[in-house]
């Protein structure tokens, strides 16, 4: 990856970029980012998945509402858990899913991103979801796809992670409720992370009481205050009162320069241990979005522990992206 | 003109249901009913009839056949079978039988929870204008209405049925 920009970069349009989620009848079309999308579609998404968990629980663990729809999975970066989810919630919905790993095919021969794109849309695919190292990408496709076509962000660059954000604060919901009186902090790695600032909008746009982050100066973005949230640089400070723990991945791959001391280092300091989960609220929930270095920003005690819901995160990824896949898909033809 | 007395319908549909049980042609039967409407009525015939098990929620949200034409109601209320349907009597119970796309949504969506013995289908209001080959095997009572008319049943207390203009097709 040549080009790495501390702020998201999101490709200029002439209008609100954020409208090209919806169709000319307000309706959502492609999901990219948390932004624009307001507390009434973000309580819609979360509703909806709330009535999918439902049918995880029944013998044909599947209903026919996307039958005859094809949905692709566009990975040009590595993934096994938001693949799988996505695949399964595909699935779910009677959809076919084709995946395509790009970084071990086309590209690697050659062919651009556009050309790639056109080649699915000849096999008459109706969504895309794309997971891309850059930035900007699945703007990008959204806005070069065919009319009829849906994307889908699956985690482009340091941008956003949008499903991974709604599926965050459907767990919290599901086990908090309301947001207004609650003190959610996100620990480690935000520099790098895609799914932190998704999930600073997430949590802003319920409204959240109060949304902390906590990291080293090195690994927080400039500015990340304008994002709204409380910067802390000290553990025993930013737990403090603390509802929620989001810890984030350590993302070694891409840091470049010293960022961090040593891992041992950022592990005394920032790793969630037992004793220091305890300077948060005696009923503070443990989340993770995975894979979980434990031992580098989470004790395995704690990613185990009775506070922890990472397993959970996982079970209503399904159902989140049931929703925003159904959502994105009905209603188009007239 | 027709009885809009939902009283004297629902009566009717639970005597016609207890002879059923009664000669022994509907055996220990589970009772499901279609939200929202068919919900209502079916609370009252299985407290009428002294069903023992739970009643049966469907919500065929998810199997509706205009989906890809009008898309997700914004509040699905989940289905809810407490009881395994497979080899059991079924009374699948809505208020209106119309067109039958809802019936055959429920049915679909029945089928996903397991097979049942039997399937029997009780309405409140049956009108014709089928448009699939579904027949209900008691109604309250029959209506025939003309095409910018609907029959709407609100609740869920009192019970009460209107015979309404329909908003205009956009």
């Amino acid at each position: 990856m040549a080009v790495v920009f501390v702020r998201p970069k999101i490709p200029k349009l002439a209008r609100d970029p954020w409208a090209l989620q919806f169709d000319s009848e307000g309706r959502l079309k492609h999901l990219l980012t948390i932004e624009g999308l307001g507390p009434d579609w973000v309580t819609r998404i979360l509703d909806t998945a709330e009535s999918f968990l439902s049918v995880t629980g029944r013998e044909v663990k599947k209903v026919p509402l996307l039958r005859g729809r094809t949905v692709v999975n566009l990975f040009f970066e590595s993934s096994t858990r938001t693949r799988t989810t996505f695949e399964l919630a595909a699935k779910r919905l009677s959809a076919d899913v084709l995946n395509l790993n790009i970084s071990t095919s086309a590209a690697t021969k050659g062919e651009s991103l556009l050309d790639t794109l056109r080649n699915i849309e000849a096999m008459q695919a109706d969504m895309f979801v794309v997971r891309h190292a850059a930035s900007g990408a699945a703007h990008f496709i959204a806005r070069h796809v065919e009319p009829h076509v849906s994307v889908l962000n699956a985690g482009d660059g340091r941008h956003a992670h949008p499903t991974q954000a709604l599926l965050d604060v459907f767990t919290i919901r599901k086990i908090k409720g309301d947001f207004t009186g609650l003190r959610v902090a996100i620990v480690g790695d935000v520099l790098h992370s895609r799914v932190a600032r998704s999930q600073i909008h997430a949590l802003n746009t319920l409204n959240t009481g109060e949304v902390r982050v906590i990291a080293p100066r090195t690994l927080l973005p400039a500015q990340v205050e304008k994002l709204g949230v409380r910067v802390f640089h000290d553990m025993r400070e930013g737990l403090r009162d603390v509802d929620v723990i989001i810890m984030l991945r350590l993302q070694r791959e891409r840091m470049e320069g010293a960022l961090l001391p040593t891992e041992d280092e950022f592990f005394r300091l920032y790793g969630l241990t037992p004793e220091k989960l305890a300077w948060a609220k005696p009923d503070a929930i443990v989340m993770h979005p995975g894979p979980a270095n434990r031992g580098v920003e989470i004790d395995s005690e704690v990613a185990d522990g009775p506070q922890s819901v990472i397993l959970q995160q996982v079970s209503n990824g399904i159902a989140v992206r049931m929703a925003v896949m159904s959502l994105c898909m009905g209603g188009r033809e007239e | 003109m027709p009885n809009l007395d939902v009283e004297a319908l629902l009566h009717r549909m639970e005597q016609d249901l207890s002879k059923r049980i009664e000669s022994g042609a509907l055996h220990d039967p589970l009772m499901v009913g279609i939200h929202t409407g068919g919900v209502w009525v079916a609370e009252r015939l299985h407290a009428a009839l002294g069903l023992t098990e739970p009643l049966g929620k469907l919500s065929i949200a998810f199997y509706r056949d205009d989906f890809t034409h009008i898309g997700l109601h914004p509040q699905v209320s989940p289905s809810s079978l407490p009881f395994d349907v497979e080899g059991r009597n079924v009374i699948l119970v809505d208020d209106v039988l119309y067109t039958g796309r809802t019936i055959r949504a429920a049915m679909n969506e029945l089928f996903d929870f397991g097979r049942p013995a039997s399937v029997v289908l009780a309405v409140l209001c049956d009108r014709p204008g089928r448009e699939l080959p579904i027949q209900a095997d008691l109604a309250g009572e029959t209506f025939m209405l003309d095409q910018h008319e609907q029959i709407v049943l609100h609740g869920p207390s009192p019970l009460t049925l209107t015979i309404e203009q329909r908003a205009s097709e956009e």
